[in-house]
C-alpha cells in the first residue's frame, strides 16, 4: 500500500519544491519505490529542481485526461532507479485537474508497487493546493521562522484536519512540521524565531530543521537535489528528517551556533 | 557597525515581537475556524445597535460558536460600560 504524503505550507518560497525533491530523492536513497507529483499547474518546477526538465514529454494533467499513460508521463530517475517524476502541466490551467481523476492516478501509482507518493503542493489555498493535500496519509508543513510563514502554516494545519479524506472519515492526516532556512546565529541575537517558539506557536513538534544555507540554491543551479549533496548540512538535515519520517530518530543537528575553538579563532580554520 | 554603536543600540528583541504578535493571531484565527462567515458581520452589526443606546467599546461585543455536545451555540456577550465611567462620559 503506497503512502502518500504531501509537501504543503500555504506561503510560497519556503522551500516546498525544495523538499519534495530531496524527500523523494531520501526515501528512493533508502530503498523505497517512490513517485514525486508537482501539483502545480500552469508553474511547473518540480522537473527543474530534480534536473529532469528536458525529459518531460506528458504531464500530470496528460494522464488524468487519458492523452497519455501512467507509464508514459512517469519519468525515471537518472540517479535512483526506483524514483519516478511526474511533472505539471506547464500550458493547461489549473482547473484540469479533479478530485476524481486526481484519484485515479493515485491509485494507479500505488498498484504499480510504490511505497510513497510524495505530492508537491502548489502555494496558497485554492483548488490544487487542497487537491494535492486531499488524498494524503501524512503532510510535511514546510515553516520558515517567519510571522507570515507561521501563521499561513497554521491556516494549513487547519485545512488538513478538516477538506481531506482523512478527515471526512474521522480519520486524522498525520502532521509534521519541517523547519527550513533556519538560522541559528539569528536566533540568539533575538532576531529570528526559535525552533521552540515555532513548535509552541503550531502545537507541533518539528520532523526536521534545515538550515539557511548556500547549498540548497546552488543544488537547484544544477538539477541535483540537495539531500544529495553529502557534504552540506542542508542535505544532512533532509537525510534526518527522511530517517525520522521512516520511523527512526534522530537527534537534530545544525541547530545551534558553532563554536570555534580557541586555534581555529586565531588561524581561521 | 562602529565602536560607539553599544551606545546607541537599544536591546530589541524582534523575535520575542514576533511569537508574541503570532501567539495572539493564531488563537484568534482558531478560534474562528470552522465557524460559519457570517460571524464577523453579524459581530459588527450587533455593535451598531448597541452603539445606538450605549456607549461601548469596539470590542465589547464578542461572539462565538462554542460547540456544546451535539449542536452549535451562538455565544453573544456584551459588555457594558461601568455606570459611573458611562455617566461620566
Amino acid at each position: 500500500m503506497a503512502e502518500i504524503i504531501v509537501v504543503t505550507s500555504g506561503k510560497g518560497g519556503v522551500g516546498k519544491t525544495t523538499t519534495s525533491a530531496s524527500l523523494a530523492c531520501g526515501l528512493a536513497k533508502a530503498g523505497k519505490k517512490t513517485a514525486v507529483i508537482d501539483f502545480d499547474v500552469g508553474l511547473r518546477n518540480l522537473d527543474l529542481i530534480m534536473g529532469c526538465e528536458r525529459r518531460v514529454v506528458y504531464d500530470f494533467v496528460n494522464v488524468v485526461h487519458g492523452e497519455a499513460s501512467l507509464r508514459q508521463a512517469l519519468i525515471k530517475d537518472k540517479r535512483f532507479d526506483n524514483l519516478f517524476v511526474l511533472a505539471a502541466s506547464q500550458t493547461r490551467d489549473k482547473d484540469s485537474l479533479t478530485k476524481e481523476g486526481v484519484q485515479k492516478v493515485l491509485e494507479d501509482i500505488a498498484a504499480d508497487g510504490f511505497d510513497f507518493i510524495v505530492c508537491d503542493s502548489p502555494a496558497g489555498i485554492e483548488k490544487g493546493a487542497f487537491l494535492a493535500m486531499y488524498f494524503a496519509d501524512r503532510a510535511v508543513v514546510v515553516v520558515n521562522p517567519e510571522v507570515s510563514s507561521v501563521r499561513d502554516s497554521d491556516r494549513i494545519l487547519g485545512l488538513l484536519a478538516s477538506k481531506t479524506r482523512k478527515a471526512e472519515n474521522g480519520e486524522r492526516v498525520q502532521e509534521h512540521l519541517l523547519l527550513t532556512r533556519y538560522n541559528p546565529a539569528r536566533v540568539d541575537k533575538g532576531e529570528m524565531l526559535s525552533i521552540g517558539d515555532v513548535e509552541d506557536i503550531l502545537g507541533l513538534k518539528v520532523i526536521g530543521v534545515i538550515p539557511e544555507s548556500p547549498e540548497v540554491l546552488q543544488s537547484s543551479n544544477a538539477g541535483v537535489p540537495v539531500i544529495l549533496d553529502d557534504a552540506s548540512q542542508a542535505g544532512q538535515a533532509y537525510e534526518d528528517a527522511v530517517a525520522r519520517i521512516l520511523g527512526e530518530s534522530k537527534p537534530l543537528r545544525f541547530t545551534t551556533v558553532e563554536k570555534k575553538g580557541f586555534f581555529a579563532k586565531m588561524f581561521g580554520g | 557597525m562602529g565602536i560607539f554603536d553599544f551606545l546607541t543600540q537599544r536591546n530589541k528583541n524582534t523575535a520575542n515581537l514576533a511569537r508574541d504578535r503570532l501567539r495572539i493571531i493564531v488563537a484568534q484565527e482558531r478560534s474562528m475556524r470552522g465557524a460559519p462567515d457570517y460571524l464577523p458581520m453579524l459581530q459588527r452589526e450587533l455593535l451598531e445597535v448597541i452603539r445606538k443606546y450605549v456607549s461601548v467599546d469596539v470590542d465589547a461585543v464578542k461572539v462565538d460558536l462554542i460547540k456544546d455536545g451535539g449542536h452549535d451555540v451562538l455565544d453573544i456577550s456584551v459588555s457594558l460600560p461601568d455606570k459611573n465611567i458611562a455617566a461620566a462620559g
